[in-house]
């Protein structure tokens, strides 16, 4: 569905990633791990096309979307929920769900979708008429995967949704995104916390300063020592 | 008293224009980060759009302003494209020092096809004058207090329930992340100079229409002011600029009644000294800090 080939960003003269190289799978949950720093948000923001190149090549359901401007590739069903929520605050959560849906013309189909984020996020639901600035951390959270989904997208890159959040909400979060995996979406999910990306990913990458230096099943990627002492902390 | 309300009269007629204007600088500001200094000169070709309308093709005043509104949002766009979108990635005071150019641009170039000779607005009504428990309104003042609402709840209509306007202020909060959701924002930005245009334009053809005197230099004080306007009531904030014009206007008017008119204009800077010194997010901003 995704393939990334040789991938080389530069941030004025830092090479930030060099050389990234990997494949994302129909309805797999991949995970891209690694160290603050490592390269993973920039793999995210290279391929949703907020962050240009140098060189290398993305391809999207076939298609090379390497100079394919941001807003164009949204509308084709690679949605990007970026690092950090960034709801937009002034505006309520139902606002902030329909800018998800902003591309979309079939009001049957984004009804639908919004009643299926509201049944997800119960608490976005309650909240519906309040602004996402006041809204907590995990709601915010919330939002930003309630809004990813609303563009109805096929391929959900997903950037820390663990962000700051206790443990608790961790796991809820992970929870539904298993969910929205089960029914049928591709996910590519960047994390720090890699005890909880590996337990729920089929895919691993290990991203350490802009190079993968690991990749395998998920299950052998959480078994290999190395990584084991790197990010598990065992 | 009847003094004090005939002054209010004249003076939320002329700050119903500045708020006009002023609403131009500040969308443009909320969602490119730049004070776009050819606003007031966009003005002032609305102002003669709507005298040649008027005057040579025999245009009724509503199609007149339409026509200048229409003629002004596609200079407004076309300003954008060529002198501001190239300069999108560079710093901000390239893209200000581009803004002044272009001002100078247009307004030379008006007084090169229009000569600085000031022109009179032709009779589009004849001026009626009512009186109200001693308070003088007149039909000019009717026409530009019910343009000016009437534009304004269209525009806040347009920002706060439709797709456009929910991009907009997507935009102006987070540009990239409007990126992600699908928003062109190129397209956005676009829409943004068309409106603010199209506002500035019908307030240059309701000032041709009030003070019946138009010129190509009459773009710059009233831009200065509808500027301060916008800074007054919180620049990026939409109600702000439409506050801040009204005060302006009254604020004027009051100097001229209570002094001499020669305090006319300096009122506009010191109310722009004094909001910079005691609250400089404005009357209805928040105080942000600057984004590194």
């Amino acid at each position: 569905m995704l393939t990334v080939e040789n991938l080389n960003v530069y941030y004025g003269g830092i090479h930030a990633l060099k050389g990234v190289s990997f494949q994302v799978r129909q309805r797999e949950i991949v995970t891209l791990i690694g160290a603050n720093g490592a390269g993973k948000t920039t793999t995210l923001k290279t391929i949703s096309g907020l962050v240009r190149a140098r060189n290398g090549k993305i391809s999207y359901q076939d298609r090379d979307i390497s100079s394919t401007p941001a807003h164009i590739i949204a509308r084709d069903g690679l949605c990007h929920v970026p690092e950090g929520r960034r709801v937009f605050a002034n505006m309520t959560v139902a606002e902030n769900l329909a800018l998800g849906a902003y591309h979309r013309r079939d009001q049957q189909g984004i009804k639908r979708d919004l009643e299926w984020v509201y049944e997800l996020f119960p608490r976005l639901a309650e909240r519906r008429q309040q602004l996402a600035g006041t809204l907590s951390g995990g709601e915010q959270q919330m939002l930003a995967i309630g809004r990813g989904l609303m563009s109805h997208p096929r391929l959900l890159l997903l950037d820390e949704p663990s962000m700051g959040l206790a443990p608790l909400l961790v796991r809820e979060i992970f929870e539904i995104v298993k969910q929205i995996n089960a029914s049928g979406m591709t996910v590519l999910l960047v994390e720090q916390n890699a005890h909880m990306a590996l337990s729920v990913a089929d895919t691993a990458y290990v991203l350490e300063t802009g190079r993968i230096v690991f990749s395998g099943p998920a299950r052998e990627v959480a078994a290999n020592k190395q990584v084991r002492e790197a990010y598990l902390g065992a | 008293m009847q003094e004090v309300i005939q002054q209010l009269v004249n003076g939320i007629s002329l700050g119903s224009i500045y708020g006009l204007i002023a609403l131009g600088y500040t969308m443009v500001y909320g969602i490119i980060r730049l004070i776009n200094f050819a606003h007031g000169d966009i003005y002032m070709i609305g102002a003669f759009v709507g005298y040649f309308a008027i005057r040579n093709f025999n245009l009724s005043f509503l199609p007149a302003l339409l026509v200048a509104m229409a003629v002004c949002a596609a200079l407004g766009t076309a300003i954008e494209r060529l002198a501001y979108r190239p300069l999108r990635n560079s710093t901000r005071i390239a893209a200000l020092i581009t803004a002044i150019g272009v001002s100078f641009l247009i307004q030379n170039a008006a007084l090169l096809a229009w000569t600085p000779d000031p022109r009179s607005y032709p009779d589009v009504f004849p001026l009626r004058t009512y009186e109200i428990g001693g308070v003088f309104v007149d039909n000019r003042q009717i026409t530009i207090l019910s343009v000016a609402v009437a534009l304004m709840v269209v525009l806040h209509y347009i920002v706060n329930f439709t797709q456009i306007g929910r991009a907009m202020r997507a935009v102006a909060i987070d540009a990239d992340t409007a990126r992600l959701m699908g928003i062109d924002v190129d397209r956005v930005i676009s829409f943004t100079f068309a409106l603010g245009s199209a506002l500035a334009a019908a307030a240059g053809v309701l000032v041709g229409i009030y003070y019946n005197r138009i010129e190509p230099t009459m773009g710059a004080m009233p831009g200065l002011k509808a500027f301060v306007a916008a800074v007054l009531g919180g620049i990026g904030v939409i109600p702000g600029a439409m506050l801040g014009g009204l005060v302006m206007g009254v604020a004027e008017v009051a100097v001229v009644a209570l002094t001499a008119s020669t305090w006319k204009d300096a009122v506009a800077f010191a109310i722009l000294i004094v909001i910079l010194l005691v609250k400089p997010a404005g009357l209805l901003g928040r105080q942000v800090r600057e984004k590194v």
